[in-house]
């Protein structure tokens, strides 16, 4: 079952002279046990691609469905199925990692009870137990993360939209990541989007490569590497997106 | 991290299946959609209200209004030498300094969220955006009217000092309660339109200073010679001021009412029209 389609997304910004295509019909879709790699240079598409799926932006035209609920015409049912770690995990600093969770949770409509067990439960997946009564604006960088995490994980949904979930984590943290990653991926469909071509291959079953808003690739990585003659997915993904950058 | 942490991270506690578990959840209903929209509003309103109260904001705004309350009062109203066991003198200065105040409490509401990248989060959260803007707007209020409470010591006082209406005064406190949460939501209202804390500021200040100004009798003969007194008359319909008047009297107008309660609404229905449309860019 596919939990995440994205179909025909289409975003243009300004207008006239200005008019700029940040994504041209962006289609693919994400099953249920499914980790989907979302790759692309900067200014790719990538982050617009995953704002309009996540219904923080308005697609033109298009459309994505989160288990079944549309984004353009269920928003509230797709995004109460929905995880999102945004870019840069914006945070509010002056909350404690608890009362932001707290905030999340009860913004998701969980019940007291639910709240309780659901801070346990991602308390210990984000590994964030030692700085839960910290301000949120004293933590590391890493912290951070893992805290924007937790929060996309607050409700349990089952589809989640990742973008950069390792930035800024140590390696040790990136590896505890990856492995959560792929335990949560056998219930879940996951999008992530990275810069590091190494995690792809790691944790990620397929991959899709955008460049210019459009989608130039779409196979398992081992495939890409294959489709595109070179030896590792970082020569697969130079080839794909510097031919579009070309023509 | 050892192996054997690596391991044990994200081993899954045996917790209860949440309403949105991958199998349950496909559609909200009516009531769990009215649920959750009233949890968001009140996630919101708890977080706004939160945040105010950690900053020194609120403590600031409030300690700085009740001193210059008290200093308009006493100082350019002369309370005491009016000798009147009343707080028409008190409640006089209430738009003028709301004026200045509220947008210095409001300007953060949007702006903050925009500057932060949280409007990211919010946005992406199940919950309608006009249930976000409630939410923002009733924590604004709550400051207000707890700057508000803060200054029954006065109502206090003129009943130690003689036989005031007591009435007349809690209907003025309610109708600048009112005329409070009219300011709130046009400053709430100016902050996710300019989605800078400055602007958002000046704008609310200005727009605020033109719907109170409105009502000053110099505008209003000013108004009648250059466009006639139906006009002047229609203006000062528009003012904070006008439809305050009535309540420092101790009269309740209906109208007045619902023009608060209009303003209130209509500022928020901008509000969430603003922030929808930062959906589209």
């Amino acid at each position: 079952m596919d939990l995440l389609k994205v179909d025909r997304l289409v975003k243009r910004f300004g207008a006239g002279a200005n008019l700029k295509h940040a994504v041209r019909g962006v289609s693919f879709t994400v099953p249920r046990g499914e980790v989907l790699a979302f790759l692309g240079p900067n200014g790719a598409g990538k982050s617009t691609t995953m704002r309009m799926v996540t219904g923080y932006l308005e697609p033109d035209s298009g459309d994505a469905l989160i288990a079944g609920a549309s984004i353009t015409q269920e928003r509230r049912d797709a995004q109460l199925s929905l995880g999102y770690l945004a870019e840069g995990a914006p945070l509010y600093g002056d909350l404690t990692a608890r009362a932001f969770l707290i905030f999340l949770a009860g913004a998701h409509g969980l019940t007291k009870s639910q709240t309780r067990w659901a801070l346990d439960r991602v308390i210990q997946d984000a590994r964030i137990d030692k700085v839960i009564d910290r301000p949120i604006e004293t933590l590391s960088k890493g912290y951070k993360r893992r805290v924007g995490l937790a929060g996309a994980l607050i409700h349990d949904p089952p589809v989640l939209v990742l973008d950069e979930p390792t930035d800024g984590l140590d390696p040790n943290q990136k590896q505890a990541v990856r492995q959560l990653i792929a335990r949560m991926s056998e219930d879940k469909a996951i999008l992530i989007s990275t810069h590091q071509l190494d995690e792809v291959s790691a944790m990620c079953h397929r991959a899709v490569v955008i460049d210019g808003g459009s989608i130039v690739a779409d196979g398992a990585p081992a495939e890409l590497i294959r489709q595109s003659g070179a030896d590792t997915l970082e020569g697969a993904f130079q080839t794909l997106t510097r031919e579009e950058i070309i023509s | 991290m050892t192996q054997a942490q690596s391991e044990t991270m994200g081993a899954n506690l045996k917790t209860p299946p949440l309403s949105v578990s991958p199998d349950n959840h496909p559609h909200m209903g009516a009531e769990s959609r009215r649920r959750s929209t009233i949890a968001a509003m009140t996630s919101i309103f708890g977080r706004e209200l939160r945040a105010y109260f950690y900053t020194p904001l609120a403590y600031v705004f409030i300690s700085v209004f009740l001193l210059a309350l008290g200093a308009f009062t006493f100082e350019i109203g002369r309370f005491f030498d009016a000798n009147r066991a009343d707080l028409s003198i008190f409640f006089l200065f209430h738009p003028w300094l709301y004026l200045v105040f509220l947008p210095a409490v409001s300007m953060r509401l949007w702006a903050e969220e925009i500057r932060a990248g949280t409007l990211e989060l919010l946005l992406t959260l199940p919950a309608p955006v006009w249930s976000l803007v409630v939410g923002k707007f009733l924590a604004g209020w709550a400051v207000a009217g707890a700057a508000l409470l803060l200054t029954t010591p006065m109502w206090i006082t003129v009943n130690y000092l003689g036989s005031p209406d007591n009435a007349a005064i809690a209907l003025a406190y309610l109708m600048s309660f009112l005329m409070a949460g009219g300011y709130v939501a046009m400053s709430t209202a100016l902050s996710a339109l300019a989605g800078n804390q400055v602007v958002a500021f000046v704008l609310a200040v200005t727009t605020g200073f033109v719907f109170t100004a409105m009502g000053l009798p110099l505008v209003a003969s000013g108004v009648a010679e250059l466009f006639g007194p139906t006009a002047a008359e229609t203006t000062r319909l528009f003012s904070f001021l006008t439809h305050f008047e009535a309540a420092q009297r101790g009269v309740l107008e209906l109208r007045a009412l619902l023009f608060y309660v209009g303003v209130i609404v209509l500022w928020l229905g901008l509000n969430t029209l603003w922030v929808s449309r930062r959906r589209a860019n």
